[in-house]
């Protein structure tokens, strides 16, 4: 009978492996090419601080359980008005901050993978912008600032392919704050409720479309 | 679920399994059911689906609302556990730097492997998948028709129940009568995609996905798959019975906790458990079957996890299902003097032969979608229409420029809304904001579709994997190296689906949402990132040009079998999946009647 052969291994991996095993944060290895070169991934993993390969999926999270925020109460203010200056409340849904859209992002450019260091990048360089404009325009902090002339900052900057080559790197800040906005906003329930997503519901049967929607779409 | 600890295992075993996904779990099941003391290696940690599946978690509740991030490549809610394109202290790397010639690696690390996540999108390959070779000369064919596969097609859809239509298309098989399930209405966006697809001869009829659309028949199927056999039946029947219909919610990529989808854990672990006869233990990593001085298996060597200990288990019949390529390595480092390559090896095809899915993707916005009525679409978790592949016969007259063909999957809808819902409009709104951009975001919401080609890869000699001569894994086992290189059928196959794609959607009044590719490498996701990696230990009719026989018995070490996508011969276009639940049941069919005849 043969012995299984016996994988080598020396005494400092071992206890690098066994402190992995107890929990302990390491550095992981990869192959080359251990991801793919494009795809919805596009980015390599940190080495520290995410939420790990096995968190729980049952529970709720809220910002800062993960990874600390990065906010000052300063900016928060003002990504809170940037917030709903995108979203504003309207009679059908709250505003983009009364939902906590500005604490998602807060959430969302502290994250320690590294894609999140371009958008935290772009969204701290983009306040600092935006704030320069409100002082110079108008003397005031953004968030002070009434409706028009908040309007009238983000109206160079609301459309890239409108913006002058002096705005053209705000206005990539603001096409990237208004889709983190969105997607703040469009996944609370409030969001989901406003858009129209009826899902998430047990039910006996699928009914598919109603006859309302055939008819509109010309298949009834 | 009950599972042992590497200290509480026996001494021996009839079969030692290694991996729980489809084909570990399907082994599993039928050894046990038929009698057989079995023992399941499992490399990752065990999982309940019913106390972990996030059933009506909304991304509301997760962090960074669910996005993909590196730790959860496929979005957080994504039931995959310990693993995806990278697994710490488990590398492995590829040959080549260049960007084209990269294959990826999805690997879960749990129980029931990749069946908790996978798109349960269940196709049986046809006649001609069979038999490529003989129809256009390239690849191989297999040694087995699909006649002789087709029962036991039937089998598996019973046990895991799946819904779908009986079409009578060329090489798109019907089930025998009473074995599908059926299948749920369209959705708006299909319809449409139906109606725009005929006005060019794309046929869009029912997907087959192994949900269950009704609860299954325990009353009458057990007797079918276990006739003679009443303590099987019985099992069976509880297990069926435990399985609730689906609810028309949730996403099926999280799993399942009522057990209303096909995953090994809901599926086939639980009555292989109830049995008596199935030992589990997880957290092992199998890496190398022993052989005894009778030059047959005797057991396989694994690395205990919990302590890093190096454990062996023992049995009589080895069954190895830790995927294509996991299989492959556990071979490859199967070396003794009898075997100075790896065991099945002396021929040096272990590792040969690697095939993936070609996949190519293309979203549109469709203006007839806009500002529908708000409904319900969530339906089955995943697809209910698809398109099987239609120009079979302009392909064989050499009118396409490529060899095989593809299916089209199909996504459309009023999904639960996530960070890309409303992304990316500007184009749409010339970059509204504030109450304007409220109303465009619900004019648009539900009105992106998505297509998605799945297509045959023909196996070529640039596509295969080793042991890496440097790199080892962190318990100093070496791991795999890649080497990648799709060929012109691939390539051409990839544009080919861009450009059908964008006419399906001008057919339906919209517009491709970004580029239409016109190079196929524009389009074609890297080799392994469909996941769909088959190939590795091919079966053959000839020892001198295959791994295993027609059973998945390797020709060399008569009781070790491959129960996994591994002796696959080509990879159809058909989602593997079904097919290795399939071949793994044959097998161990055959395996438990040479235990008897006294052969193995």
């Amino acid at each position: 009978m043969s012995e299984p052969t016996l994988p080598r291994i020396d005494r400092r991996a071992a206890m690098k492996w066994m402190l992995a095993a107890a929990g302990t944060a390491w550095l992981s290895v990869h192959g080359q090419g251990a991801g793919p070169a494009s795809s919805a991934l596009g980015t390599t993993r940190s080495t520290t601080g995410g939420y790990g390969l096995d968190p729980n999926l049952v529970k709720s999270y809220h910002p800062g359980d993960f990874w600390p925020l990065t906010f000052t109460a300063e900016q928060r203010r003002l990504a809170a008005a940037l917030c709903d200056v995108v979203i504003p409340a309207d009679e059908f849904s709250p505003s983009a901050s009364a939902v906590g859209a500005h604490d998602f992002i807060d959430e969302w450019i502290s994250a320690p993978y590294l894609a999140h260091g371009a958008d935290r990048k772009l969204v701290l360089e983009g306040f600092s912008w935006i704030e320069a404009q409100a002082d110079k325009s108008f003397g005031k902090r953004f968030a002070d600032l009434g409706d028009a002339p908040r309007r009238q900052i983000c109206d160079e900057i609301c459309f890239l392919p409108n913006a002058t080559p002096a705005f053209a790197e705000p206005a990539r800040f603001f096409a990237r704050w208004r889709d983190l906005v969105s997607g703040g906003f469009y996944t609370t329930p409030e969001g989901m409720k406003d858009i129209g997503y009826r899902g998430n519901q047990a039910s006996g049967t699928f009914e598919g479309p109603p006859p309302e929607v055939l008819r509109k779409v010309g298949l009834a | 679920m009950p599972i042992i600890t590497a200290d509480q295992a026996k001494d021996s075993y009839d079969v030692v399994v290694v991996g729980s996904g489809a084909g570990g779990g399907q082994a599993a099941y039928t050894f046990a059911m038929e009698g057989a003391k079995v023992v399941m290696l499992e490399s990752g940690r065990n999982y309940d689906p019913r106390e972990e599946t996030p059933m009506f978690q909304t991304n509301f509740d997760a962090p960074l609302r669910g996005a993909a991030t590196p730790d959860k490549p496929l979005g957080f809610y994504d039931a995959t556990v310990g693993g995806g394109w990278s697994v710490p202290g488990e590398p492995y790397s590829n040959a080549s730097t260049n960007p084209k010639e990269q294959f990826t690696w999805w690997r879960a690390r749990m129980l029931g492997g990749r069946t908790n996540h996978w798109s349960r999108v269940a196709l049986r390959n046809g006649p001609y998948d069979f038999k490529p070779y003989s129809r256009d000369g390239l690849g191989r064919d297999w040694p087995v028709s699909y006649e002789e596969i087709a029962p036991y097609y039937d089998k598996v859809e019973m046990l895991i129940g799946v819904y779908g239509t009986n079409e009578g298309m060329e090489n798109t098989p019907n089930s025998s009568p009473g074995v599908l399930l059926p299948p749920p209405k369209p959705r708006v966006g299909e319809l449409l995609i139906q109606k725009g697809g005929a006005t060019l001869g794309v046929p869009v009829v029912p997907v087959r996905r192994a949900v269950l659309s009704r609860a299954l028949d325990y009353r009458t199927i057990p007797a079918k798959l276990h006739p003679g056999n009443p303590a099987a039946q019985r099992v069976l029947a509880e297990s069926m019975q435990a399985r609730a219909a689906c609810f028309w919610a949730t996403d099926c990529g999280r799993g399942c906790s009522i057990r209303a989808n096909y995953q090994s854990t809901t599926v086939q672990l639980p009555p292989a458990l109830a049995t008596g006869n199935l030992d589990v233990i997880t957290g092992a990593m199998g890496y190398q079957v022993t052989l005894g001085v009778n030059g047959k298996a005797d057991g396989v060597a694994y690395i205990d996890k919990a302590t890093g200990q190096t454990r062996r288990i023992r049995a009589r019949v080895v069954v190895l299902a830790a995927s294509s390529c996991e299989t492959v390595r556990i071979l490859l480092n199967s070396k003794s003097a009898a075997f100075p390559d790896g065991i099945g090896n002396g021929n040096g095809l272990v590792g040969q032969n690697i095939m993936d899915t070609v996949g190519a993707s293309l979203q549109a916005q469709i203006p007839r979608l806009e500002g529908l009525p708000a409904h319900n679409e969530d339906g089955a978790g995943g697809a209910h229409m698809y398109s099987p592949w239609w120009l079979y016969r302009d392909q064989l007259a050499g009118k396409l420029g490529f060899a095989r063909g593809y299916h089209i999957e199909i996504s459309t809808g009023r999904r639960m809304p996530d960070l890309g819902t409303n992304a990316g409009l500007e184009g749409l709104t010339g970059g509204s904001y504030g109450a304007a951009y409220k109303q465009d975001a619900r004019r648009y919401y539900g009105s992106f579709v998505s297509l998605s080609g799945r297509g045959e890869m023909i196996p070529n000699r640039n596509c295969f994997c080793e042991l890496d001569p440097n790199l080892k894994d962190r318990w100093g086992i070496p791991v795999l190296r890649f080497h990648w290189k799709f060929s012109d059928h691939e390539l051409r196959q990839s544009e080919h689906m861009h450009q059908t794609f964008a006419r399906i959607f001008e057919a339906m009044g919209g517009k491709a949402v970004g580029r239409v590719g016109r190079d196929g490498y524009e389009g074609i996701r890297p080799g392994g990132n469909v996941k769909h990696e088959v190939g590795g230990t091919i079966m053959g009719s000839d020892p001198a040009t295959s791994v295993t026989n027609r059973w998945g018995q390797l020709w060399d070490v008569k009781n070790l079998f491959v129960a996994d996508g591994g002796p696959f011969c080509s990879n159809a276009d058909k989602n593997p999946t079904l097919t290795i639940l399939a071949l793994s049941w044959r097998t161990s069919d055959y395996a438990l009647g040479e235990m008897k005849r006294g052969n193995i």
